[in-house]
C-alpha cells in the first residue's frame, strides 16, 4: 500500500537528542548522536547488526542510561527526571520489541489489558473491554483475543505488541527492528500497519530495521548509523543517492542489484 | 588474525584467573545486598499488589502442596520407622512419640518444606523471571509504566515467606500423621494418646522457633529465584543457569541459616 502524505510539523520537536554517548565497558556505540524527531513524523534509523540502534531506543525510553548527553522526550530530559516523572512520560511512549515480548502467561486479552488495568485506576470493565477490542481491530486480529501469545504466528505476535502499546493511545512510537524475522508478505502488513498508526493514532514514531524495504515504505526521513554516529539524515533518495561506500552495500544488497 | 586470537585468549584467562573470580563474588554478593535493599524499599510503599501477591501464595502452595505431602508422610514415616530400634534396646518405646515430635517440630518440617520449595517453587520463579528478562517482557513491563521489580519480585518474595510457614506447618502435621501410622501399626496407640504424647515435650520456643525459621527459609528460596531469574543473561543458556542457580544457592543458604537458627535458638532454651 502506497504511503499516503502526512502532517509534520517541524516546529514541534517531540524527541531533541544531543550529543549523546553510550559505551558498554570499552566499546563505545554511540558517539554523539544529534537527532530531531518532528511532531506526526515517521524517522527510520537504519545500520548493520551492532551498531547501537535499538541501545538509542532504549536510551529513549528510559531503559538504559547514556554516558553523556540530554534525551529530551515530550519536553522532558529523561536523564533528569525522577523515577514518578519516567513512569509517567513511559505512558505517552509506545515500544514494540522486536520479539513482541508478549506475556507468555496470559492471554492476548490479558496483554492488551494490562498497562490500562496497572495505569488507569479508575476504569470500568466496560471501558477496558471496548478498548481492548478497539486496538484489537485497529491491527486486524480481533479473532484471537482469548488465545495465549505462543498460538500466534510471527506476525500476529508483532502485531499484537503494537496494539499493547497502542491501547494507552501513546503520542510517540518506538519500533525496534518491526518486520525482522518475518516472511515478505507479513512484512508489507506491518509496514503497512505502522503507517496506519501513524495516520489514525497521529503518532510520532522511530523506527529502527535494517530492511530498507520497510524503510522506504514507512519512513518520511531516514538516519543512516555508521561507526556511532549518524552520518546521513535525510529522505530515502537523499540518503542512499551517495557513492559512500559503506552505504552503497547497504541499498545493493536490500534491493538486490 | 593471531594478535586477535593471543589478545583473546589472554582475556580469557583474566576472567577465569582467581582475583577475577574473587572480584565476581563480591560483586555478586554487593548486588545481592542491594536487591535485598530494594525489596524493602519498595514492598512496604503503596500502592500494594495485594491480588498478585495472593495469586503467587496460591502459585506457591500449589506446586508444592502435592509433593510435600508425600515427602512429609514419607519422612515421618520413615523417622519413626528407623529410630524404633534404638529405643527398643532400652525398652523406651513408649518415647516414640515424643522423639518424633522433638524431630519433626523442631529440624525436619521445616527443612523438608524449604528443600521441596527450593526445588519446585525456587527453579520455578528462576527459570519464569529469566525467561522473562531475555525475552524482554520486564522491560515491556517497565516502558508501560508498570514497576516490573515490583509487581514482579516483591509479590513472590511475599509470597514464599507468607506461604512456606504454612507449608511447613502442614508438613509437621502430615509428618506426624505418617509416625503415628508406623505407632499405630507396631503398638496399637491410639491417635489422642499419640497426639497427648507428641504435644507433651513440646514448648512455646519449638512452635515460635520452627515458624521463624520457615519465615527465613520462604524469604531466601524468594529472594535467591527472584534475583537469579531477575538478573538473567545469555538467552536461553541464561534461563536454564537462573533455574538451576535458585536451586543450588537457596538449598545451601537454607542449611546456612539452619545451622544459625539452631545456635541462636538453643540459647533461649
Amino acid at each position: 500500500m502506497e504511503k499516503q502524505k502526512v502532517q509534520i510539523d517541524h516546529k514541534d520537536t517531540v524527541i531533541k537528542i544531543r550529543g549523546l554517548k553510550k559505551s558498554f565497558e570499552d566499546y563505545a556505540v554511540l558517539r554523539g548522536i544529534d537527532l530531531d524527531l518532528y511532531q506526526g513524523e515517521n524517522l527510520v534509523v537504519l545500520g548493520r547488526s551492532g551498531t547501537g540502534k535499538s541501545v538509542l531506543i532504549k536510551l529513549i525510553s528510559g531503559l538504559l542510561t547514556p554516558d553523556r548527553g540530554t534525551i529530551e522526550v515530550l519536553g522532558k530530559d529523561v536523564t533528569k527526571i525522577s523515577d514518578k516523572e519516567l513512569q509517567e512520560l513511559r505512558i505517552r511512549i509506545g515500544f514494540s520489541f522486536q520479539n513482541s515480548a508478549l506475556y507468555d502467561s496470559m492471554t492476548v486479552r490479558k496483554n492488551l489489558e494490562f498497562p490500562l488495568v496497572r495505569n488507569r485506576k479508575n476504569i470500568t470493565r466496560a471501558e477496558i473491554d471496548t478498548a481492548v477490542e478497539t486496538v484489537l481491530d485497529a491491527v486486524g486480529l480481533s479473532q484471537t483475543i482469548n488465545q495465549m501469545p505462543a498460538e500466534l504466528s510471527g506476525g500476529q505476535r508483532k502485531r499484537i505488541g503494537i496494539a499493547r502499546t497502542l491501547i494507552l493511545n501513546p503520542e510517540i512510537m518506538l519500533y525496534d527492528e518491526p518486520t525482522a524475522g518475518l516472511d515478505p508478505i507479513t512484512c508489507i502488513e506491518i509496514n503497512d500497519l505502522i503507517n496506519e498508526v501513524q495516520q489514525r493514532y497521529k503518532t510520532s514514531s522511530i523506527i529502527i530495521t535494517h530492511d530498507l524495504t520497510c524503510a522506504k515504505t514507512t519512513g518520511d526521513r531516514i538516519a543512516m548509523l555508521l561507526d556511532g554516529q549518524f552520518q546521513r539524515i535525510g529522505t530515502f533518495e537523499e540518503v542512499f543517492n551517495t557513492n559512500d561506500e559503506r552505504v552503497k552495500p547497504f541499498f545493493d544488497y536490500n534491493f538486490i542489484q | 588474525m593471531d594478535t586477535v586470537n593471543e589478545t583473546s585468549a589472554s582475556g580469557n584467562a583474566k576472567r577465569s584467573g582467581f582475583k577475577y573470580r574473587l572480584g565476581v563474588f563480591f560483586a555478586d554478593i554487593y548486588k545481592i545486598h542491594l536487591f535485598i535493599v530494594r525489596f524493602f524499599k519498595e514492598a512496604f510503599v503503596p500502592p500494594f499488589e495485594f491480588k498478585e501477591v495472593i495469586r503467587q501464595c496460591y502459585e506457591v502452595g500449589v506446586r508444592s502442596f502435592t509433593l510435600i505431602t508425600v515427602t512429609g508422610f514419607i519422612v515421618g514415616l520413615i523417622f519413626t520407622k528407623q529410630s524404633r530400634p534404638s529405643l527398643a534396646t532400652f525398652g523406651a518405646n513408649s518415647w516414640l512419640p515424643s522423639l518424633v515430635s522433638i524431630a519433626i517440630m523442631r529440624a525436619l518440617a521445616p527443612l523438608v518444606t524449604a528443600l521441596i520449595a527450593s526445588g519446585k517453587v525456587g527453579s520455578s520463579i528462576g527459570a519464569e523471571l529469566g525467561s522473562m528478562r531475555v525475552t524482554e517482557q520486564i522491560d515491556a513491563m517497565e516502558v508501560s509504566g508498570t514497576k516490573p521489580f515490583k509487581f514482579l519480585v516483591c509479590t513472590r518474595v511475599l509470597a514464599t515467606t507468607i506461604t512456606i510457614p504454612l507449608l511447613a506447618t502442614y508438613t509437621a502435621f502430615i509428618g506426624l500423621l505418617g509416625g503415628y501410622l508406623n505407632v499405630s501399626m507396631y503398638e496399637g496407640t491410639s491417635y489422642t494418646t499419640f497426639m497427648q504424647q507428641v504435644f507433651q515435650p513440646l514448648v512455646y520456643l519449638d512452635f515460635t522457633a520452627a515458624l521463624i525459621k520457615s519465615t527465613v527459609f520462604g524469604f531466601t528460596i524468594g529472594i535467591v529465584g527472584c534475583y537469579q531469574g531477575y538478573y538473567s543473561t545469555k538467552g536461553t543458556e541464561g534461563v536454564g543457569k537462573a533455574a538451576n542457580g535458585a536451586v543450588v544457592t537457596a538449598m545451601f543458604l537454607v542449611f546456612i541459616e539452619e545451622i544459625v537458627i539452631v545456635q541462636i535458638v538453643n540459647n533461649f532454651r
